[in-house]
């Protein structure tokens, strides 16, 4: 997991320098991105068969991350549903963040 | 026709189509901005187009076309700009556009206070000094606001779409909510009494675009029939004027027929939902000649049909004791003041109606006292100081 507080926004362009090219070398990255600030996520709950949407994090800091999964669908309803559907979403809570996109 | 009248008529659907065709939100508003000013400085010149909408859209387009082109450097926006440039009369009127813009901007996964002001800037139009001065923040900050909200439609890709029918039935409560929300902070202030007007405007135009949703029908109702009162609620000194006491041939009753009719179609359709049920008590209160002829059993039996909350409870307990007499009701509404209700001041302010009613004097003026530490307006205040004063008397 990769922290910061909000003035990392700035450094979220600048790349890894090497450090990406130098670990999938190696061959020690299997997956990751750079994520969106939280103000851009939406939580998803199901509680008791009802859908409960979020703008923003999970709010509680007692809260912990137990896992993320990386999915590549069409839009924010698509990874509504694909969250809704994980059992976590029964009883914790999943926050889904946009990845940013490669600079072109 | 004025400028005004056109600008309010068609900003929405200018902005609706521009998101449409070129998918980027700040960039449909900046276009159908300039659009807006060419058309200031060329239609006194050049007389008012037939079909002003697509002469908006079209200029609109061409203004975004011209920025794109300018901004242009990767494959991708090249492509992008030249579909555009080859649809060349893009339909402006695709009615489903102002509802997908509507759908979008309600979207749950948006904070409601931004769903609000998005729907108020890229749908009705108002400025986002307008608005800010609506919901009482700087400037800087519902732009602020305004801002993120785009941004996070855009990144975390909120599509803009209708929903599909599966989705239907849990995202059309989050759009009605919204325009209901913005309707009752319209009604609850004299002050910014325009959001009523507005929410009404946006209720409109969802009836129309969908006809089949007996609940669009029943929100619209339910707005018309509050509002044919708006001018008879509060006396010359600001204090608030109850219902019963209401000068009823001063309501709007071209609104409530309008209201009644609208409501009566929905109920045809056979789903009632809670607005539908809302508006039919607003239609009991608004159909009644004097307060004496409210059906009082049949507004106590439509609030056992809705959800019970709180508030719910309260009103539905005030109908049943206006239907049974003041003992029943204030027995029922003391049943209420251990509950999540404490600290509410309609709780001892219905208290004091009902113990007023039964002349109970000294007990009502506690009542009332009680309620107007309580009370949040100073309409409510005033109105509870002048009820405090005729119980005193009699005490």
């Amino acid at each position: 997991m990769i922290c910061g507080d909000p003035s990392g926004t700035e450094y979220a362009t600048d790349g890894c320098g090497g450090w990406s090219e130098e670990m999938e070398a190696r061959g020690v990255v299997a997956g990751g991105a750079g994520l969106h600030p939280p103000h851009e996520a939406t939580t998803v709950r199901l509680r008791d068969d009802e859908l409960l949407l979020t703008d923003g994090p999970f709010a509680e800091t007692k809260e912990q991350i137990g896992g993320f999964v990386l999915i590549d669908c069409a839009d924010l309803d698509e990874a509504i549903e694909i969250a809704s559907k994980h059992p976590a979403a029964g009883y914790g809570t999943i926050e889904i963040r946009p990845v940013l996109e490669p600079p072109v | 026709m004025t400028l005004e009248d056109i600008y309010r008529q068609e900003w929405g659907q200018v902005v609706a189509t521009l998101i449409r065709v070129t998918g980027d939100w700040e960039l449909a508003e900046e276009c159908a901005q300039e659009a807006f000013a060419a058309a200031l400085q060329r239609w006194p010149v050049d007389g008012v187009p037939d079909r002003p909408g697509a002469w908006l859209t079209t200029t609109a387009r061409n203004r975004a076309v011209d920025w794109l082109r300018r901004e242009a450097v990767g494959a991708a926006k090249l492509r992008q700009v030249a579909a555009l440039e080859h649809d060349q009369d893009p339909p402006y009127d695709v009615p489903d556009d102002r509802l997908r813009l509507m759908f979008t901007c309600c979207h749950p996964a948006l904070a409601m206070e931004a769903r609000v002001a998005l729907t108020l800037r890229t749908l009705a139009g108002l400025s986002t000094a307008e608005i800010a001065r609506a919901f009482l923040v700087p400037e800087t900050t519902m732009s602020k606001r305004l801002t993120r909200a785009k941004q996070k439609i855009q990144h975390a890709h909120i599509p803009y779409r209708v929903p599909p029918a599966h989705l239907l039935p849990q995202r059309t409560p989050a759009v009605l909510a919204v325009l209901y929300l913005l309707f009752n902070e319209g009604y609850s202030d004299v002050v910014r009494s325009n959001l009523s007007g507005e929410a009404i405007r946006l209720a409109r135009l969802l009836v129309q675009l969908m006809p089949s949703e007996p609940e669009a029908g029943g929100l619209l109702a339910l707005m018309l029939l509050h509002d044919a009162r708006r001018d008879t609620r509060l006396a010359d000194d600001g204090a608030l004027i109850t219902l019963d006491e209401q000068d009823r041939s001063r309501w709007d009753h071209g609104q409530i027929k309008e209201g009644v009719d609208l409501l009566d179609s929905a109920l045809d359709r056979g789903a009632p939902g809670p607005y539908q049920i809302q508006a039919a008590i607003a239609a009991c209160h608004a159909t009644a000649r004097t307060a004496g002829d409210t059906d009082w059993p049949q507004v106590a039996a439509l609030y056992a049909r809705l959800p019970q909350t709180p508030v719910v409870t309260l009103n539905r307990a005030v109908a049943i004791g206006m239907a049974d007499g003041p003992a029943v009701g204030l027995r029922l509404v003391q049943e209420l003041a251990e509950g999540p209700l404490a600290g509410y001041h309609l709780l001892p302010a219905t208290r004091a109606d009902f113990l007023r009613r039964l002349e109970r004097w000294p007990d009502a003026k506690t009542a009332y006292e009680e309620a107007l530490e309580l009370a949040t307006t100073d309409a409510e205040r005033l109105y509870l100081q002048k009820r405090l004063r005729e119980v005193s008397v009699r005490s």
